[in-house]
């Protein structure tokens, strides 16, 4: 068995014992309970005005389903992205400093391997958790407007893309920051793709080649945004006319299409994260 | 025989603080080598380049003939670090079996049955390690170390959190080691622990060894003092040689001996004589009786 992977087993018993692992089941199944609950309502409440009519071309069954699945997108991002920072932001320095490191790395295993053992079980965790929560968001919503997403895998699996994106970038702030000030880092640089995306909401609405530029870079420096916003996308990939507008211009509608390329640079960018994370480890001193 | 810890002009530095200045030191496979000197002398620091933690500014540092660091060099090494903690969620028997696995050690269930047995935890094989009390924690690092038979032990403060009943069981579990061939270099505050089991010691002060050598190489002799039924009188130059003379002196003199006392000085006061803090200590001056006739 390679050193990586009694790292990654071992890591992910941690991460099912820990009592944090708990916090985060009650606390999912306390925000699926609230989003089903929401879900049911908005639906009973709207029905009586546009729920099941068309108003013009809107399919409005569509659009509220569309927002219904888009807020359950964002929230899964924001709760992988805890999930992500409670299981690496002390991975290395934070582990150090509380002496539980040193007794693993003076073993014959390697730096790189305990790294990517990490890296690997962390991102295991958070996919499996996106892809379960989104399932239940999809189905939630299906039960309430009978609908279901336009693309059912390809948003799942954008948004656990995201997921694994910023396990990476937490994984490599705990190379270099210790666990307090990781966890602040990987919150802001969140806090910054959710700014890129308002930007591009902005953008598209008022026609701004500028702000749609900044929103661009800010959406391929931070790749998790960008794989959100094209998760998004496949949601409602093929409303058109006047219901795609209105989504488009939606609290959850900024969205662009992702694609092979899109796909090719979050690879790279976790390669490049986890290799300069590395190179840190390696000449870090404990 | 290719040392078991071979250290030459070993330099580190971190920004402008030198912590290790040329240091060398070598431990022979079987020998315990205990390592004293003040806070901030760089004894931890030795030990964590010897265990590949830290990296260097400078010199050598080979483990069994492996450069410290390389992986050959840590499969040969167990390592016990001053600040250490185990998961919390983990049973005893979980972190020896992990650490099995990263040592690639084989020994498997009887292993790990040993060793708990050996530092007197068997009974506490599957207490989560949160339900432990430090010294029960101490003596599971102890464990761990142990995992996969290391040829060369680096304990940092080993018996810190140990009560008398843990450190002496420590101790006869060194010289069970040292009898099995495994070299130990032992990082201890503790100078009476260090002198009653190791073969050798080195002093080192900021940065640099200032004494090394067998604890009784490092002892300074302090006189004979001789009980008579006058009173108890001091000879401070004599020696030990010049005892039978000096009682046959005094009973030709007519005095009645009742006891002679060899004196010298204790490892604590060469060490304080080592690292220059021999003034500071007010309770120092009291020489210690080698042995009594």
């Amino acid at each position: 068995m390679s050193g990586a992977t009694i790292v990654a087993g071992y890591a992910l018993r941690e991460s099912l014992r820990r009592r944090v692992f708990a916090v985060v089941l009650l606390l999912t199944l306390l925000f699926l309970g609230l989003y089903a609950y929401g879900t049911a309502k908005v639906f009973d409440e709207s029905e009586s005005f546009i729920v099941g009519r068309n108003i013009g071309t809107l399919d409005t069954t569509g659009f509220v389903a569309a927002t219904m699945l888009g807020l359950g997108m964002f929230a899964i991002l924001f709760l992988a992205t805890v999930l992500a920072v409670f299981l690496t932001l002390g991975a290395v320095r934070g582990d150090a400093e509380r002496g539980l490191l040193q007794p693993l790395v003076v073993r014959p295993l390697g730096r790189t391997s305990m790294l990517l053992g990490r890296f690997a079980a962390a991102a295991a965790v958070c996919v499996v958790y996106v892809l379960l929560v989104y399932s239940a968001t999809t189905l939630i919503v299906h039960e309430a407007s009978g609908r279901w997403p336009d693309t059912f895998v390809g948003p799942g699996l954008a948004l656990a893309a995201g997921s694994v994106v910023i396990v990476a970038l937490a994984l490599l702030g705990s190379v270099f920051l210790s666990a307090t000030a990781n966890g602040i880092v990987t919150f802001m640089l969140f806090g910054a793709g959710l700014v890129g995306g308002l930007m591009q909401s902005i953008a598209d609405a008022i026609g701004s080649h500028s702000l749609d530029r900044i929103a661009h870079w800010v959406s391929l420096a931070l790749p998790f945004e960008a794989l959100y916003q094209a998760g998004l996308h496949a949601l409602t990939a093929d409303q058109t006319g006047f219901t795609g507008a209105l989504i488009q211009l939606g609290p959850f509608g900024s969205s662009h299409a992702g694609g092979p390329l899109l796909d090719l640079w979050a690879a790279a960018y976790v390669a490049l994260a986890l290799a300069v994370a590395a190179w840190g480890f390696a000449r870090s001193d404990l | 025989m290719t040392p078991a810890l071979s250290v030459a002009a070993l330099h580190k530095r971190y920004g402008r603080t030198t912590a290790l200045h040329d240091v060398d030191l070598d431990v022979a496979p079987g020998e315990l080598v205990g390592l004293l000197g003040p806070n901030g002398a760089g004894k931890s620091t030795l030990v964590k380049i010897a265990c590949g933690l830290v990296r260097a500014s400078g010199g050598r540092a080979e483990v069994c003939g492996a450069p410290a660091g390389s992986r050959e060099a840590r499969r040969a090494l167990g390592y016990l670090a001053e600040l250490f903690r185990f998961p919390g969620w983990a049973r005893a028997e979980e972190v020896l079996a992990l650490h099995q696995r990263l040592a690639g050690s084989d020994g498997g269930a009887a292993e790990r049955a040993e060793l708990l047995t050996l530092v007197d935890l068997h009974d506490a094989r599957d207490r989560r390690v949160e339900a432990m009390s430090k010294g029960m924690q101490q003596r599971l690092g102890i464990a761990q170390a142990l995992v996969g038979s290391p040829r060369l032990l680096l304990l940092d403060e080993p018996t810190s959190a140990l009560d008398p009943v843990g450190r002496r069981m420590v101790r006869g579990l060194l010289e069970r080691l040292r009898e099995r061939g495994v070299a130990v270099l032992l990082n201890s505050h503790l100078l009476s622990e260090v002198e009653l089991i190791c073969d050798r010691v080195a002093i080192l002060a900021g940065g640099r060894v200032v004494a090394a050598g067998r604890p009784s190489e490092l002892v300074h002799a302090g006189g004979v003092e001789v009980e008579t039924a006058t009173g108890v009188r001091r000879f401070e130059q004599a020696t030990r040689a010049q005892v039978p003379e000096l009682v046959a002196g005094l009973v030709r003199n007519g005095e009645q001996i009742y006891g002679v006392r060899i004196l010298t000085s204790s490892l604590e006061e060469a060490y304080l004589d080592a690292v220059g803090g021999r003034q500071e200590d007010p309770a120092h001056g009291t020489a210690r009786a080698e042995g009594a006739a």
